[in-house]
């Protein structure tokens, strides 16, 4: 967990479930929000527990903003009644979430369990896809003047400049990414699937044999059968996830394995979203391209 | 055309000496004013077709904008509609789960009461052989803005006869300002730790000897429960329960009053991003009328106050518990007693506690080990009854090792030295816990 912007006496008190929506708060309030951040780009948001401190930080909150899709099904529900905040919960201006206003990819046909653990609405993992950034940030915007209005000309400014320095910085992505196009790659989990969509790669199997189960060694050996004849370009994981499936198929195949930062504070350099994709980008064309 | 046409008539004119034609002068230059007035008439009418095209096309473009984003909006609407629209029949239905749980054990001495405690609830090590444990059935939902409901059925087949018993149901208010919350109902008391979990979410097969003897397992209160939490960056929480049920240790006294109050506070908070903690204390307090001893008929009235310190400590790496954590928890637990058994008076201290540590070793599997202790000393007046001091305390040392494919799934195998009695048993049990239905709340 982290504060990321000192206390203050009439700060609005955010409370982020992952750390993409902290910086993006952070972009779009500056100085006036006092943020805090429930999980870290090396913790696995789906296994967080309501632990005392978040419900601490919940109980201040004028506004939570988390992912959606029930990502955080496990534990922000729980969160929310204990934290006794009735100004975040669901459907109150304090409860923002971002899936609310993009479009899901890879939503299930079939929702059942024994599909793993599956998002009934679609892929959750949808903040690496710049577009959406674009919407979020938006919504995001309205959504702070609608909770504090005195801040309203602030966020307004504040969002047309980070929409202006996006816009370029998505040019500049898309030009420096084209040699990416088509690059075939492994992924952990499907952390990247919106990242792909964007950046037109194809991501031709996951090395758990469904969502949230872990990789077998059943289901290695399969993949290592199916991919020897034509390799992929690489592994890609998040940096929460267990190393040792990437190490294991990587090394056998003679493929680069790449652990992307996935999420602010994923490396050093990756500090805000634009150092996100930067970082991301620069990652796949060095080490994998 | 034109313009070649003029130039050529000027050209000719130029041409043609300057000798007097007035006449044809005049003639020409009507007809060049006649040439230039077309000429400029029909670039003129041709500025304007171009004109009324390119508005014509500016529409279109705006309009065909407007139309994709229209496009847009209604097909996210759609999508999300349609992952919705599967339950749309069910929409305002409470979200349901359910947990299906089996053991088999081999216990050679049972028991069901602990030396020197009155027994009650579910307690003791069961049989052996396979069984099929208590069901659960929990129906969650938002009642309106105001309140959220809770309903627990516990399903059991004992003996051959299902008993269906309400575990729990409560209300929970969730707009009150500043902090505070008030439940209403049946709901799991806050003293100690573990007592708010459902048994099917515990780390071994059975509760600790303190939650036995103490709690009869779990002390379950039906009345109204107040919890303020302070604004600050620290988890620090203050509650108060009043009880006017009949669930062990409290009894049903029939009174306006109710039968048991508990206090309680929780502090809790991380160190780094790698460790959470969380230190508590109860008090409960309650008056005991006919406590019965389920034996010879014998039973205690009195005061009982009984104070609980718990303590739990989590660890994983970086905070992230993919591969490898570890969780540390102790309780203690003290209670004082005063009143009358079977027409003695009685004035006896019990205490026990247990530390267990669970440690994930790889990803989906874990070892635990826990001790557990009570001792009960009751006074040398009650030799022949069952708060009989036996002249040493009841431990147990449990082993257990467990194995979940996804979090919705559990097998475990345990090992307990069982000293309850005086007689020392080894016990094994292996139990599958499964959860179907809504997703079940990662508590802390």
């Amino acid at each position: 967990m982290t504060l990321l912007t000192p206390l203050s006496a009439n700060a609005l008190n955010v409370f982020a479930c992952e750390p993409e929506w902290g910086a993006l708060v952070k972009e779009l309030a500056g100085d006036i929000a006092e943020i805090t951040v429930a999980t870290t780009a090396f913790q696995d948001p789906h296994k967080l527990q309501a632990r005392p401190s978040l419900i601490a930080a919940v109980r201040r909150a004028d506004l939570l903003i988390c992912t959606g899709a029930q990502l955080e099904i496990g534990w922000l529900p729980l969160l929310l009644r204990r934290s006794a905040n009735p100004h975040i919960q669901v459907g109150d201006p304090g409860y923002f979430l971002a899936a609310d206003f993009v479009r899901k990819i890879e939503i299930p046909k079939l929702v059942d369990r024994s599909q793993g653990d599956i998002h009934p609405q679609g892929n959750p993992h949808l903040h690496l896809d710049p577009r959406n950034i674009q919407r979020i940030a938006s919504a995001l915007a309205k959504r702070l003047t609608e909770i504090d209005r005195s801040g309203s000309s602030v966020f307004e400014s504040r969002l047309n400049d980070f929409q202006d320095r996006w816009s370029a910085a998505m040019l500049r992505w898309e030009e420096e990414s084209a040699s990416l196009a088509g690059l075939r790659l492994v992924s952990h989990h499907r952390s990247f699937s919106y990242l792909a969509a964007w950046l037109d790669l194809d991501i031709v199997a996951t090395l758990e044999p469904k969502p949230g189960i872990p990789p077998s060694g059943a289901h290695l050996a399969r993949l290592l059968e199916q991919l020897t004849p034509n390799p992929p370009a690489g592994v890609i994981r998040t940096p929460y996830s267990n190393e040792k499936p990437s190490a294991w198929l990587s090394e056998r195949l003679g493929i680069a394995e790449l652990q992307l930062p996935y999420t602010i504070g994923g490396t050093d350099d990756v500090v805000d979203l634009f150092t996100l994709f930067d970082e991301t980008i620069r990652l796949l064309k060095e080490h994998v391209n | 055309m034109k313009i070649t046409r003029a130039l050529l008539l000027l050209l000719i004119l130029s041409a043609q000496a300057s000798t007097a034609f007035s006449q044809d002068l005049s003639a020409e230059v009507q007809e060049l004013r006649k040439l230039l007035g077309e000429v400029q008439q029909d670039y003129q009418s041709r500025i304007a077709s171009l004109e009324e095209r390119l508005t014509r096309a500016e529409r279109l473009a705006s309009g065909a904008k407007r139309d994709a984003e229209e496009a847009y909006e209604i097909a996210e609407q759609t999508s999300i509609d349609q992952s919705s629209g599967l339950a749309l029949q069910n929409v305002f239905n409470p979200a349901i789960g359910s947990v299906i749980v089996a053991r088999y054990g081999n216990v050679d001495q049972s028991w069901e009461a602990i030396p020197g405690f009155i027994p009650g609830g579910e307690i003791g090590p069961g049989g052996s052989g396979f069984s099929i444990g208590e069901t659960d059935f929990n129906f969650t939902s938002n009642v309106d803005p105001n309140f959220f409901g809770n309903l627990t059925l516990a399903i059991e087949n004992d003996g051959g006869e299902t008993k269906i018993a309400l575990e729990e149901v409560w209300i929970q208010t969730t707009s009150l300002p500043s902090g505070f919350s008030l439940i209403g109902g049946r709901f799991f008391s806050e003293a100690g730790y573990i007592n708010k979990f459902h048994r099917h979410a515990d780390d071994f097969s059975d509760r600790p000897l303190p939650y036995q003897a103490f709690f009869g397992g779990q002390y379950i209160a039906d009345g109204i429960q107040a919890r303020w939490i302070a604004p600050a960056a620290l988890l620090i929480e203050l509650g108060a329960e009043l009880n006017w049920g009949g669930g062990f240790p409290a009894t049903a006294n029939n009174k306006t009053g109710p039968g048991a109050v508990t206090v309680f506070t929780n502090i809790g908070g991380d160190v780094g991003n790698s460790n959470s903690w969380q230190l508590g204390l109860s008090w409960l307090s309650a008056d005991i009328v006919n406590r019965d001893d389920g034996n010879n008929g014998d039973s205690f009235s009195g005061d009982s106050d009984l104070g609980v310190f718990d303590f739990v400590w989590k660890w994983a790496p970086d905070g992230n518990p993919t591969v490898r954590s570890i969780k540390v928890q102790a309780e203690y637990f003290r209670r004082h007693e005063d009143g009358v058994f079977a027409g003695i008076p009685y004035d006896g201290d019990q205490s026990g506690w247990y530390l267990q540590g669970v440690w994930q070793f790889m990803q989906r599997w874990r070892a635990g080990y826990r001790h557990d202790v009570v001792d009960a000393d009751n006074g040398p007046l009650f030799a022949g009854t069952i708060l009989e001091d036996l002249g040493s305390s009841s431990k147990r040392d449990s082993l257990m090792i467990d194995w979940s494919l996804s979090e919705f799934s559990r097998l475990r195998l345990q090992l307990t030295n069982d000293r309850v009695l005086p007689v020392t048993d080894q016990q094994l049990f292996l139990q599958y816990i499964m959860s179907i239905g809504a997703h079940g709340a990662h508590q802390f």
